[in-house]
């Protein structure tokens, strides 16, 4: 396991590099570089391009990646023009709503899994089973702006339930009772919207996982043995169907990161993706780099934890 | 004697051809045909309307028309510009359907060249290419995707669905190459081999058309994911231009929360169109990915 482990981490450094390469000539494609923001319209041409050569913005682009990447490993990611803050300070503000969304969205997308995934396992080509796969089919299909703004528009606007924007009430004082109530309110219909689409692979294969397990012969024992129905659903069959489902969750982190720039975006919630949708439309370069890269690495460790997850679960993956 | 005669008399049965068992599946499953003839009339009405519309006299600004509900001269309204909302579905949803085909016949075609050549090669070059293939896995797609958009000089629908392509070859190469992998492996394709027959040759006349179905079923599930990845990039503000609407292009009208709460005939009507023709693609897709597993036709 250990040395499966190891060799999984040393084929994500190189991933990890070149994803930073890619992301930095990407970045010297966008219009506009770190001292665009900076420049005072009364400086003559040749101060800024003094600066220029001061900052080493005329280099060679291997150089700049260099002094770049060196730059991102002590934590300095540049400034944003702007926001006219640090890249490091502005990223880790939003990093926190973004953060708590998504675990919110997790806890409710395994929330709505597993039950539903249960029923619709154990009484399969049921009336409810149907109803569920119906459920799940049309969350496969349904792209998931469109839910988010059905549901914002009917719960949001129509019925008024929730907040329709922002992260918490604009009065409300940090560390109170009423600010986490009123994060959690704010949360709630964006995590829910998410939830209900990512939920539906999930309820997909913890169905055909426990229709396979109740087949089993250990089960066929268990009943055998006289042991009462509910026991065999609770002791013998959702444990072994629930490794697999839990594999998956590192899959579900890099699906996340997709969905909350929609959500995001859709509910006006302070987060992550909106900042990277507003610094794309701004040109803000270099909060667009910290975020691909910070997304990518995301995406990578997500990646990673599931693949370990799986190999624990299953030895046969380890022998690849 | 008589079984013998009688046995001689009868046809030997020929296996059904894959198309038949295809169709058989769609008709078989209620569901997949209802959705298929859905389709086949929305595409028909869509494009044969568009032949009659004039695209820059619908999205021509009229500004003494601005957001007019539904009436008998505006079937679904107006938006903000004044322009016919009914007029911008129609072209919305030709757009969105044309760019969806070319978008997954461009990364379906690298797809299956990146998957075949990787399957049936093996070694070296399958390692090179999955290598490479691991590294687009895990670059975050939409991010990507969005920053190409917005860096790339004079920017059409041609540069963005070729962007688009650029990172949705991954899946289809991957399914293609183990299904290649397979294959290769058969008594046919080692006669060939035996027989002289060039690598091309047993690619393209064999090996292809032995997985056709499986890249048949493929790419009409991806058709449906790209049609709901481009409006979901126009929604975002990254996909078309507005002159050339989508039908995200009019689901993003709806980030404007006035048009969200009141104006629901601009959103609304392509927002439902999207889902429906999602919908109904997968239906299809799923049915003729039953038709490819023996195991689990219905037919």
């Amino acid at each position: 396991m250990w040395t499966f482990t190891i060799r999984r981490i040393l084929i994500m450094l190189p991933q990890i590099l070149l994803l930073s390469i890619v992301i930095y000539l990407l970045a010297k494609m966008m219009p506009g570089d770190a001292l665009t923001g900076l420049i005072d319209p009364n400086i003559g041409p040749e101060a800024i391009e003094a600066q220029r050569e001061k900052l080493g913005l005329n280099n060679p682009w291997y150089v700049q990646y260099w002094d770049w990447i060196t730059n991102v490993f002590q934590g300095n990611l540049g400034q944003s023009f702007q926001h006219k803050l640090p890249v490091t300070e502005l990223v880790s503000q939003r990093l926190i709503n973004t953060f708590w969304l998504s675990v919110m969205t997790l806890i409710l997308t395994y929330a709505i899994a597993i039950p539903l995934g249960l029923i619709s396992g154990r009484h399969n080509d049921t009336w409810t089973d149907r109803m569920i796969t119906g459920y799940t089919y049309i969350g496969f299909a349904a792209p998931i702006f469109i839910f988010a703004l059905l549901m914002l528009f009917v719960f949001g606007f129509h019925f008024g339930w929730f907040p329709t924007s922002g992260s918490v009430e604009p009065g409300a004082v940090p560390g109170t009772f009423d600010y986490f109530i009123s994060k959690i309110n704010h949360m709630l219909l964006p995590a829910l919207s998410m939830a209900l689409i990512t939920t539906v692979s999930t309820v997909q294969y913890l169905r055909s996982e426990i229709i396979d397990t109740k087949q089993k012969d250990f089960v066929l024992l268990a009943r055998s043995k006289g042991v009462s129905e509910s026991r065999i659903y609770r002791n013998h069959i959702f444990r072994n169907s629930l490794l697999p489902v839990a594999a998956f969750f590192g899959y579900e982190i890099t699906g996340l990161i997709g969905g909350s720039i929609f959500i995001e975006n859709i509910f006006s919630y302070p987060g992550i993706g909106q900042l990277f949708l507003n610094s794309v439309m701004q040109r803000d370069t270099s909060v667009v780099t910290a975020l691909v890269l910070l997304f990518g690495i995301a995406s990578i460790l997500g990646t990673l934890l599931s693949d370990i997850i799986l190999s624990i679960v299953d030895p046969r993956i380890r022998m690849k | 004697m008589m079984l013998q005669s009688e046995a001689v008399k009868q046809k030997p049965m020929r296996s059904p051809s894959s198309w038949s068992i295809l169709w058989r599946e769609i008709v078989r499953d209620k569901l997949a045909l209802i959705s298929l003839i859905f389709l086949v009339i929305t595409m028909a009405f869509v494009y044969g309307i568009s032949l009659i519309l004039n695209q820059s006299e619908i999205v021509k600004v009229d500004l003494f028309a601005i957001h007019e509900p539904p009436s008998e001269n505006f079937l679904l309204g107006t938006d903000y510009g004044g322009r016919d909302v009914f007029g911008q579905l129609i072209i919305g949803t030709r757009n969105s359907i044309s760019i969806g085909i070319l978008v997954t016949l461009i990364s379906g075609i690298v797809g299956i060249i990146m998957g075949v050549v990787s399957g049936y090669f093996g070694g070296t070059v399958d390692n090179i290419l999955m290598r490479i293939l691991d590294f687009f896995m895990i670059l975050p797609t939409l991010m990507i995707v969005i920053v190409f958009v917005s860096v790339v000089p004079n920017y059409g629908v041609m540069s963005f669905s070729f962007i688009m392509s650029a990172f949705l070859w991954m899946g289809i190469a991957r399914l293609i190459r183990s299904k290649a992998l397979q294959e290769k492996e058969l008594d046919y394709v080692q006669a060939s081999k035996t027989l002289g027959s060039s690598h091309l040759k047993i690619i393209f006349t064999q090996v292809l058309p032995n997985i056709s179905s499986l890249i048949i079923v493929t790419m009409t599930l991806n058709l449906a994911a790209n049609i709901g990845l481009e409006s979901g990039l126009s929604f975002l503000g990254f996909g078309f231009p507005e002159s050339t609407p989508s039908l995200g292009t009019l689901v993003s009208y709806a980030r404007n929360p006035q048009t969200l709460e009141y104006r629901w005939w601009i959103w609304l009507p392509a927002s439902l169109l999207i889902l429906i023709l999602m919908l109904s693609i997968n239906n299809v897709g799923q049915a003729l990915k039953r038709a490819t597993d023996a195991k689990q036709r219905r037919g």
